[in-house]
């Protein structure tokens, strides 16, 4: 065997470690590693920090190299010791408790200390920084018996720390130099939007504030700002920024400005000694973000293992908040400069804002508040710095999943050199992830992560992810086999199936049979498993309300606020004086905030309290319009030949007919009906569900049309003669896709899915018709109308009306 | 600190895996039977944006806020993983004999 190598690392840290398990898939055997680390643990996840501090993640769980990692690799790690001198022309370097180890290469990682501002006072008891988990577990400690904290520094940091102190139970008040927050990644819009919802949650701000002492005895009492006005504290967190530690480079002769200097390969001036990550300055900038540190990693350990390596040429960051609730994004150079052309979205309505910086054609910056999701997409285009001529709108509006997976995002997935980062909270670069497709026969995104960690985070690159899977692992990349929710593993019709052979007759029999992995399922399958018995057995089952979602369960609509809409039933959209009356009158009495016409010619009265519902139902005196669940909603009609010069059949007539016959229908998701008199198609039946068109001497019948989120045009089924008929086929075709498509599945998907001939098969015969249209009679059968149902009934009834207190003297 | 205990109803008056509401002072309380009888009491606004936690899905110990499906542990009041951030829970007290519901709460 022959002699290895010596490297030491100094810096047991993400940066220094990614760059050796890099260096350890090029190289495996050319060194023998010796790692110092100052902290008394191993590697960890630091910008999961604020997830410790936010209760989310335990210590355990932030770990990125355990101490069997480093075993495994031979790895010697003096855990808890300082190197305190580097002796360059011996080559060897000492630790604060003595331990020397001799080099050939030499890897500063040292990464970086918070900036503590040198303020009067700044020594005493309860003043920290937010940096490591000591920091954490300070205040955590410090929250158990102490109220008011400060945190100084209104930054990506400090905003964090502060969110996290919330957690805790702290009273939190920011302190910012600056007139807005985090300015060094947003614009001033998205700050301000920023501050308002961090106000919500009950942070408070003192911006435009110079801090300029700590008072208090031994421990912290306030802080005082420059012009005399002070704030109480038992606690100061200083999160204004980190200065990289070069005091050991410093010492040893290497050039250092505010970093070590490093060259586009990582050396520093003297042969041997290399520096990456938070404590190196290269081009002038020290960055202070995780995935510069990988990029630089990747190139050193290239040159490490003899690998041909371009070099590092900097890096454009990216940069997310870690504050639950808030979604900001920035990336590059995101603040209008001259020779930049802006495009900006801004809707305060539901608080999101979107900016993008254009130079040459080119997407340079971008700034993404309230809606990330196209985040790593942007950031893509950006280091690419391909032309965006043309695309500039879609870029800003959104990016359609679909185009993510496929097409033009697969070349460019295709086109991006292994190196490249794709996941930027791990640091997973396309060559690692085309790797564990190519080599560890990884064929899902969740064994991709598994392998590589990428999408592990914040999940922000899964569609890149899944783009990579789709070009590099092609054929093999089968969906593995998941249930319909992650409580089982079984699919919708092996569920029905099993339901239908063994009996089932309960929500609760069927987890408790078919081994559900959680005690009482989730949002999604307690009701599907709801609406499949339901379906199965429409004379045992008993529908179980606390398995209905919130919309189904109350019979009314929420909304944003809390309130609800009440939607009553108006059959064809045709009205007359005396209802109309009456709806007036009731929305005058209870102060009704808006009434309006909805999409499907129905008068929806919104702003209604949860209290006040039964008690309108009651006053309005019809039946629920079931605007709200997985049923029929509504049947829209056009005038037709009652009034209409070009109307070829009674539309009107027909649509009430089928409103009738099929109202209160419980449906895999909803379904909306349209009959239009005359080909011009003035109810838009071409969009619905289920959508009849009169033509000269018949009704033609369209099926699975959508008008919302995914635009579809109906497929024509048939063309039939008498209303009856059309009554025959609709009742065939509701209760066909009732036994057969996956619940919260419009009809649009499932003709999709199926195929239009396999329904078309379904329905052919006569017989089978009758059949399926007796079934959803008795279905409909059991059906009554639910206001009607909640006002008779109290023990119902009481739900939608808040408890009173009795005081007591215990 | 004052510690206030008061009779919120009866337990007939909460379905299994229901929930009522109680306004106290400025806050609005959502007490929730779980499946084996327990009774919990937490602050009716879900952190992340302000969901009514009432008009959610109880599914075991936790519940599914309507509006975004954050979940939210019922006993401790911490919202789950992939998640974070906690809801103010308060101490309930069941008179069994008489299944009445006390709950107690702390002002400064």
């Amino acid at each position: 065997m022959h002699l290895r190598k010596k490297l030491v690392l100094v810096g047991n840290g993400m940066a220094g470690l990614r760059m050796l398990e890099h260096l350890l898939k090029l190289a495996p055997e050319q060194y023998e590693i010796t790692i110092f680390g100052a902290e008394p643990y191993p590697n960890y996840n630091r910008i999961m920090l604020s997830s410790v501090l936010a209760g989310g993640a335990g210590l355990d769980e932030i770990v990125l190299n355990d101490t069997d990692w480093y075993k495994e690799h031979n790895i010697t790690l003096h855990m808890g010791h300082t190197v305190t001198r580097i002796d360059s022309v011996r080559q060897k370097v000492v630790s604060n408790q003595g331990v020397e180890a001799e080099y050939d290469e030499l890897v500063l990682a040292t990464g970086s200390n918070p900036f503590m501002l040198p303020l009067p006072g700044a020594d005493k008891e309860g003043v920290i920084a937010f940096r490591n988990i000591q920091d954490c577990e300070m205040m955590i400690e410090t929250s158990k018996a102490y109220k008011k904290a400060v945190v100084i520094g209104g930054g990506l940091l400090g905003l964090e720390a502060a969110r996290g102190l919330l957690n805790l139970g702290m009273d939190v008040s920011v302190v910012h130099i600056n007139p807005y927050l985090m300015e060094r990644q947003l614009d001033e819009t998205a700050s301000r939007m920023l501050q308002k919802e961090l106000e919500s949650q009950g942070m408070k701000f003192l911006l435009s504030r110079q801090s300029e002492a700590i008072i208090g005895k031994k421990r912290v009492k306030s802080l005082l700002f420059a012009g005399g006005e002070r704030i109480d504290a038992d606690l100061v967190v200083m999160a204004v920024g980190i200065k990289p530690n070069v005091e050991l480079a410093q010492t040893a002769g290497i050039k250092v400005n505010r970093g070590i200097v490093v060259n586009d390969y990582m050396e520093t001036n003297i042969p041997g000694i290399y520096a990456l990550g938070e404590c190196a300055e290269h081009r002038g900038i020290a960055y202070g973000l995780v995935a510069p540190l990988y990029e630089q990693g990747a190139v050193l350990a290239k040159r490490l293992a003899g690998v041909q390596t371009e070099g590092y040429s900097g890096s454009v960051t990216s940069t997310k908040l870690k504050v639950s609730g808030v979604d900001v994004f920035s990336a590059g150079a995101f603040a209008e400069q001259e020779g930049t052309r802006v495009l900006k979205y801004q809707d305060e309505v539901d608080g999101v804002y979107k900016k993008l910086v254009i130079q040459d054609n080119k997407l340079v910056g971008a700034v993404l508040f309230g809606d990330t999701n196209d985040g790593a997409e942007l950031f893509s285009v950006i280091k690419n710095g391909e032309t965006i001529e043309g695309r500039e709108k879609e870029l800003l509006l959104g990016i359609p999943q679909e185009a993510l997976a496929s097409g033009s995002g697969n070349s460019r997935l295709e086109g991006l050199a292994a190196d490249e980062i794709i996941c930027g909270c791990n640091g997973v670069s396309k060559g690692t992830i085309v790797q564990a497709i190519q080599e560890q026969d990884c064929t899902s995104v969740g064994q991709i992560k598994a392998c590589t960690k990428a999408s592990a985070s914040c999940g922000g690159c899964k569609p890149l992810v899944e783009g990579l899977l789709q070009i590099y692992a092609g054929e093999a990349a089968v969906p593995v086999k998941e249930g319909i929710c992650g409580c089982t593993p079984l699919s919708r019709d092996e569920i029905v199936a099993e339901i239908k052979r063994m009996r089932l007759m309960t929500v609760k029999e069927v987890m408790n049979v078919l081994e559900w992995g959680t005690e009482e399922g989730c949002t999604k399958c307690r009701p599907a498993l709801n609406y499949y018995l339901g379906m199965l057995w429409p004379d045992e089952y008993v529908d179980e309300k606390e398995s209905r979602i919130t919309n189904e369960r109350f019979h009314a609509n929420i909304q944003k606020d809390g309130t609800f809409s009440v939607v009553p039933r108006i059959y064809g959209g045709v009205t007359s004086p005396t209802e109309l009356k009456k709806i007036a009158e009731v929305a005058e009495q209870f102060e009704v905030p808006l009434v309006k016409f909805t999409g499907g010619q129905r008068l929806d009265l919104l702003g209604i309290k949860k209290e006040n519902l039964p008690k309108i139902w009651e006053a309005l005196g019809m039946p629920s319009g079931h605007a709200y669940g997985k049923t029929l909603r509504t049947v829209k009609t056009c005038v037709g030949n009652t009034f209409c010069r070009f109307g070829t059949q009674d539309s009107i007539a027909m649509g009430i007919r089928l409103e009738k016959e099929f109202e209160r229908l419980n449906t895999p998701s909803k379904v909306k009906l349209a009959v239009s008199g005359c080909p011009r198609n003035c109810a838009e039946a071409t969009i619905k569900d289920f959508g009849v068109v009169a033509i000269d001497g018949g009704w033609e019948l369209h099926i699975g049309g959508n008008g919302g989120v995914h635009v579809r045009a109906t497929d024509l089924l048939c063309v039939v003669k008498t209303e009856d008929e059309v009554v025959e086929w609709a009742a065939a075709f509701l209760q066909y896709y009732r036994e057969n498509a996956n619940w919260n599945e419009r009809t649009s998907t499932w003709v999709e899915r199926v195929g239009l001939a396999s329904i078309k098969k379904a329905l052919e015969s006569k017989e089978e018709r009758l059949a399926l249209q007796s079934r959803i009679q008795a279905t409909l059968s059991k059906t009554t109308d639910p206001w009607k149902q909640i006002i008779r009934e109290q023990e119902l009834r009481k739900n939608f009306e808040p408890l009173t207190k009795v005081e007591t003297n215990h | 600190m004052e510690t206030k205990k008061m009779l919120v109803g009866a337990l007939a008056d909460i379905d299994p895996k229901g929930s009522r509401t109680i306004r106290v002072n400025d806050m609005e309380i959502a007490l929730f039977r779980l499946s084996n009888g327990k009774i919990v009491a937490m602050e009716n606004k879900c952190p992340h944006k302000g969901g009514v936690l009432s008009e959610g899905m109880v599914c075991g110990t936790a519940v599914h806020c309507p509006l975004h499906d954050w979940r939210i542990d019922l006993n401790s009041g911490a919202v789950l993983d992939p998640d974070s951030g906690c809801v103010t829970t308060f101490p309930i007290e069941v008179d069994q004999d008489k299944g009445l519901i006390y709950l107690t709460l702390q002002s400064a």
